[in-house]
């Protein structure tokens, strides 16, 4: 009944290569993106954006960035963290106006300033520093693999993190470590900083979540990400048919850092206003965005959507169900917040290895066949 | 269970219908993770004042006080998520118990009209009152806290402390990194020598630092924790034999339950102190009426008279006050959030107020004005009695270099006011 080809039919190589090339799921599609763009901006309210939105739509983009690495590449990666935090602290002297020392003609120091450059091409630029340092911590894969590459990817997590406690330019010297977003604004209209419309900041994340999705949806399906995905299930063999594995390996590391970056530069900005590395950006955030990708689906940007929306909106609706309509004592509540969001993580996990994305793709099979399946 | 569910979700629709006039108090608790230990005593000595004032006195100024618990683990972004939840109710003051929330609603509650008010903790400027028009830090400071603990030296050495060894360790956080440029302008004053530990989140880890401190051998060690980092600093030095009359911490290092993992070993341990120790006050007698006996005490009930506890009673009192001073100076009970600020910049603390609360010489006489939301700085030191297991206070509540302090305070808070183009109030 539903996502059938009958009487779909194609008069172009166009129109059969497109990304949903099922009518009824095309459709689906465009419904999502009016409700997104038409319908929520004109509801959403303070809450609605900081608590639930906002971290849902950044850390989708987390996720799909290390869904390119892991999920498509096949290298594990557990610097996500890290890489977010590079982000966010280059998009934070983009915006507050980057500024560099150099040694004059007398051979003293001078200090050059660039004028602060707006947010979106500051979030766009932090997206590019983290893409070339996400290079930099690729290099060792060409060497190493599996487990030996997740320890050193950890070590970039725990390198950068150390990183921005101690360097002292890149918090602008501020006293305490913190960074804050100043107010910035795109068209005139303020997305981050403390007065911004809760409107403008959901809308403004959204497109950089489409942009994202869009890009790497098409990245994987093109021969960039055949590359890819040839490296991850046999990287010898890839190597013989012509992969390079140098170039296909650190280009996975480039756009998934590309990602991560912007998401962690939004996280900073947007979401959050004020960060401090160690504890915006530790390890267990690392570990948040790898179960994201693996509950959502290795492999799948459907899956990081999923993975995302999961991880972040489960503890939301445990606490307003636990608390606010039962009553429950708040540390109760954020034990068993534990206990239930785990024991949904193992469940999922027995019932689909594949992730919520292939729950997803097994009742797309239903739902072809409904209601008559043979 | 079936009906106890039921009941529960009565009680709750019941609650979440319209209520009549009520004080709101968000209380952004952390009773779970690292840092539980101090979090929990804090919650329920907020909770149970509020509970007792409306028990006893039927709320203050008779509108009921109503607390609005949030668990944030300590973590930012469950922070805003509670800040948002809770704002909208009406929320008058926000007590975040983490400096890294407070840096996180120092910009939106000023934005939205709401008062903060982080007692001893967050962003040190912030007690410029020109500049942070909504956020409080009376009655103590960070760089107070640090430059009293340097004036305990000091008066301990007979006024002369060249050459002497200090070592700071510290959260590596926001928190920790507070006191360093306050510490580092004293050494320069008065010469001393100072050496930076930081020590990671959560703190279990300290083993360097301690190795690091054997090996200089400081005479003096400040210690800037929290949570289970202090226990963890604490055994660390009792194993190294480090001499515990000489290890200072501050006020968030001064707990029970901080020393007694330690035992017999911790004996002498100094920290400084917001509030005095113990639970010998009349108000004690009120809370074990009102709200322990009648089984309304928060949490498990079992946290009363450890200081935590108190610093929590007074955080609630000085709210409690400041509502009473909002509702003097505009005449109606049921204030707003912009009315409490009022009352909170002409709140005025004495020792005849206090008495008259059952809590005699239990904070430090202080009060607050338009420019300056810091309070006076006045912060006591307590020792930890080992054998008895119990804080004494060791000296009565001292000023701090203020004349330093202003001036890193008018630095900071002017870099501040440039940065978000904040105009100066108070002229």
């Amino acid at each position: 009944m539903f996502y059938r080809e009958a009487g779909d039919f194609k008069t172009s190589y166009a129109q059969d290569a497109q990304t949903f090339p099922i009518a009824f799921d095309r459709y689906r599609y465009y419904a999502v993106l009016a409700v997104a763009f038409g319908i929520i901006p004109f509801v959403i309210n303070d809450y609605w954006a900081n608590a639930i939105f906002l971290p849902l739509l950044i850390y989708t983009i987390a996720a799909i960035g290390l869904n390119i690495l892991t999920g498509y590449c096949g290298q594990v990666s557990l610097g996500t963290a890290g890489f977010m935090a590079v982000g966010a602290y280059a998009c934070y002297k983009f915006m507050t106006g980057m500024d560099i020392w150099l040694m004059g003609s007398e051979g003293e120091w001078v200090r050059y300033a660039l004028p602060p450059i707006n947010i979106f091409f500051s979030v766009i630029l932090a997206g590019a520093v983290t893409a070339a340092v996400g290079v930099l911590f690729g290099l060792p894969s060409l060497r190493i693999k599996g487990f030996y590459l997740a320890v050193a990817t950890l070590a970039a997590q725990f390198f950068l993190v150390w990183l921005f406690n101690k360097w002292e330019w890149a918090y602008n010297y501020s006293a305490s470590g913190q960074i804050n977003a100043p107010t910035r604004g795109v068209f005139g209209y303020e997305v981050t900083g403390p007065t911004a419309e809760p409107w403008a900041a959901y809308l403004f994340c959204l497109v950089m979540v489409v942009g994202a999705a869009w890009i790497a949806r098409n990245l994987t399906r093109g021969s960039v990400g055949r590359k890819w995905m040839a490296i991850r299930d046999m990287d010898i063999a890839a190597e013989i048919i012509g992969v390079n594995p140098l170039t296909a390996k650190l280009s996975a590391f480039a756009v998934s850092s590309f990602f991560i970056g912007v998401a962690g530069a939004l996280f900073f900005s947007v979401y959050l206003g004020a960060v401090e590395v160690t504890e915006a950006f530790g390890i267990q955030k690392s570990f948040l965005v790898l179960f994201m990708v693996i509950i959502g689906g290795l492999g799948s940007i459907f899956g990081s959507f999923a993975g995302a929306a999961f991880m972040v909106l489960m503890p939301v609706l445990l606490k307003n169900v636990l608390v606010v309509r039962m009553g429950w004592a708040t540390d109760l509540e954020a034990h068993f917040e534990f206990i239930i969001v785990g024991a949904l993580i193992v469940i999922f996990l027995i019932a689909e290895p594949h992730g919520l994305a292939q729950l997803w793709r097994l009742a797309k099979e239903k739902l072809r066949l409904w209601p008559f399946p043979y | 269970m079936k009906l106890r569910l039921v009941t529960l979700a009565l009680g709750a629709v019941m609650a979440a219908a319209p209520a009549m006039a009520d004080l709101v108090f968000p209380s952004l608790s952390y009773r779970t993770g690292p840092y539980a230990a101090g979090g929990i005593p804090f919650a329920d000595g907020y909770a149970d004042y509020m509970t007792l004032l409306n028990e006893r006195d039927g709320g203050i100024g008779g509108v009921k006080a109503r607390i609005l618990e949030c668990e944030t683990g300590y973590s930012t972004e469950k922070g805003v998520e509670c800040y948002e939840a809770t704002k909208g109710e009406g929320a008058l003051v926000y007590q975040p118990l983490s400096t890294g929330i407070t840096y996180q609603l120092i910009p939106k509650a000023s934005a939205d009209g709401i008062p903060v008010h982080s007692m001893g903790y967050g962003r040190t400027s912030a007690s410029n009152g020109k500049v942070f028009e909504w956020v409080f830090n009376y009655p103590a400071n960070y760089w107070t806290g640090a430059s009293s603990a340097v004036n305990h030296i000091i008066d301990i050495n007979g006024g002369d402390i060249s050459g002497k060894k200090i070592a700071l360790v510290y959260h590596n956080s926001a928190y920790g990194k507070e006191p360093i440029r306050t510490l580092e302008e004293l050494a320069e004053k008065h010469g001393f020598s100072l050496t930076l530990l930081p020590v990671d989140h959560p703190g279990q880890e300290q083993k360097s630092q301690w190795l690091q401190i054997r090996r200089e051998k400081p005479d003096y060690v400040l210690l800037w924790g929290w949570g289970v980092m202090n226990q963890v600093a604490i055994q660390e030095a009792t194993n190294i034999r480090f001499a515990m009359e000489n290890m200072i911490g501050i006020w968030w290092s001064g707990a029970e339950i901080d020393v007694l993992p330690a035992g017999d070993k911790a004996h002498n341990y100094k920290a400084m102190a917001l509030t005095n120790v113990g639970a010998d006050y009349p108000l004690y007698a009120d809370l074990q009426k009102y709200v322990v006996d009648a089984g309304m005490a928060a949490g498990a009930g079992d946290q009363l008279g450890t200081v935590p506890y108190n610093r929590g009673l007074y955080a609630a009192m000085l709210a409690a006050e400041a509502v009473r001073k909002a509702q003097e100076i505009h005449g109606v009970a049921d204030i707003t959030p912009a009315m409490m600020r009022d009352g909170m910049e002409a709140l005025e603390m004495t020792e005849e107020l206090m008495t008259s609360l059952g809590m005699p010489n239990f904070g430090p006489s202080f009060s607050v004005s338009c420019e300056n939301h810091g309070g006076p700085g006045l912060a006591s030191v307590t020792q930890w009695d080992a054998t008895a297991k119990v804080w004494n206070n060791i000296s009565p509540y001292q000023e701090a270099d203020m004349e330093l302090i202003n001036g890193l305070i008018a630095e900071d808070s002017a870099a501040y006011a440039a940065e978000n183009s904040i105009e100066e109030r108070c002229n």
